[in-house]
């Protein structure tokens, strides 16, 4: 335990300098810099236009449907490349493990197809 | 390296033929649009029938596979031919107020079954991945279920209201789940007995805290029922149904499993909490219920009050302990199906109502209905000798065998304060005058349902009749120990 302790000290060190030096450059800023703010300085845009509207805008739901649809199908080429990279160990149980999980996601996507997801109007 | 093996896929045969139905049921329902619904609730529900067949074909003996994170055994037979029961039964009564109510999407018997699914999986868990994976199987066809009415703001808020305190209730359940990995090096059941055996760790205990509370949420058990209320209320009468009945089965299942299997050497540790959940549930569901005025929200104090008695079985730990939740659990499905079948008929010309109120006077426009609904209330009560009596009876005394007399004491004294509340419905019916125009009269499958329990409610009556499911019951808790 004591030694398994021991070599995590120099991740312990190194946290410890970090931190240091990282408060360091936050805190000295507030006392050495000279600050002399005014009204334009504040502004959001020193030069250039005024914002027209509220950075926070209402997006369409739609959008939301795109990046889940997305996620699916990233998740799916994720599982794919370890399972490429490691078939020949995986046998016939892992071919058929990856097909099925193929074929369920195909009937998502016929299922989605069909209830028009796919289409933005 | 070795090429991993094929598993025996035999055992989990039910499992797989409700997923590939379901899958196919999806393809019937994509391709053929909303003309469908009808085609696949049926479909479903021979699915289902299909699945429990098989189920109770598997013979008596314990089999295992996936490298022993799923196991059936004779307690996993039990609870999935309960389960399958109660998702037919709700199935069967509830099409007609899906149509009425204009959202028979062919989505929701689909939603059923894979919620089905993962409670059968949940329920032959024989590891801690095979749990988690399970019960987010379930909880997400149920977060969709709850929603399934989503042009109505109070079905979306019962949706959403469950998703966020499920999520919540997973993550306690999985940070439990990973302190457990944590102290004892492995996620299956029979390997942290193991592990865990004499003086367990102070990291275990606080894992089994968390997984105690992760899954007490999926019960509805205080202090983690905050959610039933609303939900019964805000989701449409169906999935209200749904949700009294097989998850709650389930859920109950795995509680007694992970316990029972996973933590033998700690009992003293979890049985103080199980005393704690068991009765503040009796306590809340018996005071809190007095003031509803609404039928479904009194149906879910009453639920959180009937997991807190099957809960005192299980605080025995025995097998008589665990034989009495079984039965306890077989009998409040049946009781439950059984009021919500009337529930679901609750309709006037103008549309459904759910207030206890409009029950009055009910003995005189439909008397039949009128004497099964005061059977079926009597049991939930427990008055002597229906079959809630007896249910109560097996727990009280499992959990006076085990010495907590304390808590056997409190239970009886909050079933006589719960009883109140289920009285005072039977005295609206019989003594009230009419608060208005008798209900329309039931659909088929709603006349069946109620039909039935009320009869299985009359027959557990008779001297001997409990025997075949206390025998079974019996063999179920056995095949744990």
């Amino acid at each position: 335990m004591q030694s398994l302790l021991a070599d995590y000290l120099p991740l312990v060190i190194f946290i410890g300098v970090s931190l240091v030096i990282g408060l360091a450059l936050l805190v000295s800023p507030f006392i050495v810099a000279y600050s002399r703010p005014d009204a334009e300085k504040l502004s959001a845009y020193e030069c250039g236009f005024n914002a027209f509207d509220d950075a926070r805008m209402k997006f369409d739901v739609r959008f939301y449907l795109v990046a889940i649809l997305f996620i699916i199908f990233d998740l799916e080429v994720a599982f794919l490349f370890p399972w490429a990279v490691a078939f020949g160990d995986l046998g016939w149980f892992g071919f058929w493990s990856m097909m099925l999980f193929l074929g369920v996601l195909t009937v998502g996507f016929i299922y989605e197809w069909r209830k028009g997801a796919l289409e933005w109007d | 390296m070795a090429a991993v093996p094929m598993f025996a896929l035999a055992p989990a045969l039910p499992e797989i033929v409700l997923a590939a139905s379901a899958l196919l049921l999806v393809l019937i329902g994509a391709l053929r649009g909303e003309r469908a619904a009808g085609l696949i609730e049926a479909l479903t529900f021979v699915a289902l029938l299909v699945a429990g067949f098989l189920v109770v074909t598997q013979g008596g003996e314990r089999l295992e596979t996936f490298g022993g994170s799923f196991v059936v055994d004779a307690f996993a037979r039990f609870a999935k031919v309960m389960t399958l029961v109660g998702s037919a039964a709700a199935l069967l009564m509830s099409g007609d107020f899906l149509r009425r109510a204009g959202i028979n999407r062919f989505e929701y018997p689909i939603l059923i079954l894979l919620a089905t699914v993962g409670m059968m999986m949940m329920i032959s868990a024989g590891d801690l991945i095979a749990l988690y994976l399970g019960l987010e199987l379930q909880s997400l066809a149920l977060y969709v279920v709850a929603a399934i009415d989503r042009d109505n703001a109070r079905s979306s808020e019962a949706g959403l209201k469950y998703f966020v305190l499920g999520a919540l209730s997973s993550g306690m359940l999985l940070y439990g789940a990973s302190l457990i990995y944590g102290f004892t090096g492995t996620v299956s059941f029979a390997g942290i007995a193991q592990a865990l055996q004499g003086e367990g760790h102070a990291g275990a205990i606080f894992g089994l805290v968390f997984i105690a509370a992760g899954l007490a949420f999926k019960i509805s058990a205080v202090p983690f029922h905050m959610w039933t209320p609303d939900v019964y209320e805000g989701a449409p009468t169906p999935v209200a149904a749904f949700f009294a009945a097989a998850p709650k089965m389930a859920a109950m299942a795995l509680l007694v499993r992970v316990f029972i299997t996973a933590f033998p050497g700690i009992v003293d540790q979890w049985r103080q909490i199980i005393v704690f959940v068991a009765i503040a549930s009796m306590a809340l569901g018996s005071f809190a219920a007095i003031g509803q005025r609404n039928i479904k929200r009194l149906m879910a104090y009453s639920s959180i009050g009937h997991m807190g008695y099957a809960l005192v079985g299980l605080a025995a730990g025995t097998a008589e302990g665990v034989q009495s939740v079984l039965v306890y659990m077989a009998i409040y499905l049946v009781m439950t199906l059984g009021t919500f079948a009337f529930i679901l008929s609750m309709r006037r010309e103008e549309g459904p109502v759910e207030g206890i109120d409009d029950l009055a006077g009910l003995a005189r426009t439909q008397p039949y209905a009128a004497y099964g609904l005061t059977i079926l209330f009597f049991s939930l009560a427990g008055i002597p000798p229906l079959a809630g009596f007896l249910a109560k009876w097996y727990v009280f005394a499992a959990a006076v065998e085990a010495k907590l007399y304390t808590l056997a004491v409190i239970g009886v004294l909050a079933s006589v304060i719960g009883a109140y509340y289920y009285i005072r419905v039977v005295k609206i019916m019989h003594f009230d005058d009419p608060a208005g125009a008798a209900f329309t009269p039931m659909s088929a499958g709603q006349k069946v349902v109620f039909a039935l329990a009320s009869i299985v409610i009359l027959i557990l009556m008779l001297p001997g009749a409990p025997a075949p499911l206390n025998g079974a019951a019996l063999a179920a808790a056995r095949s744990l120990f």
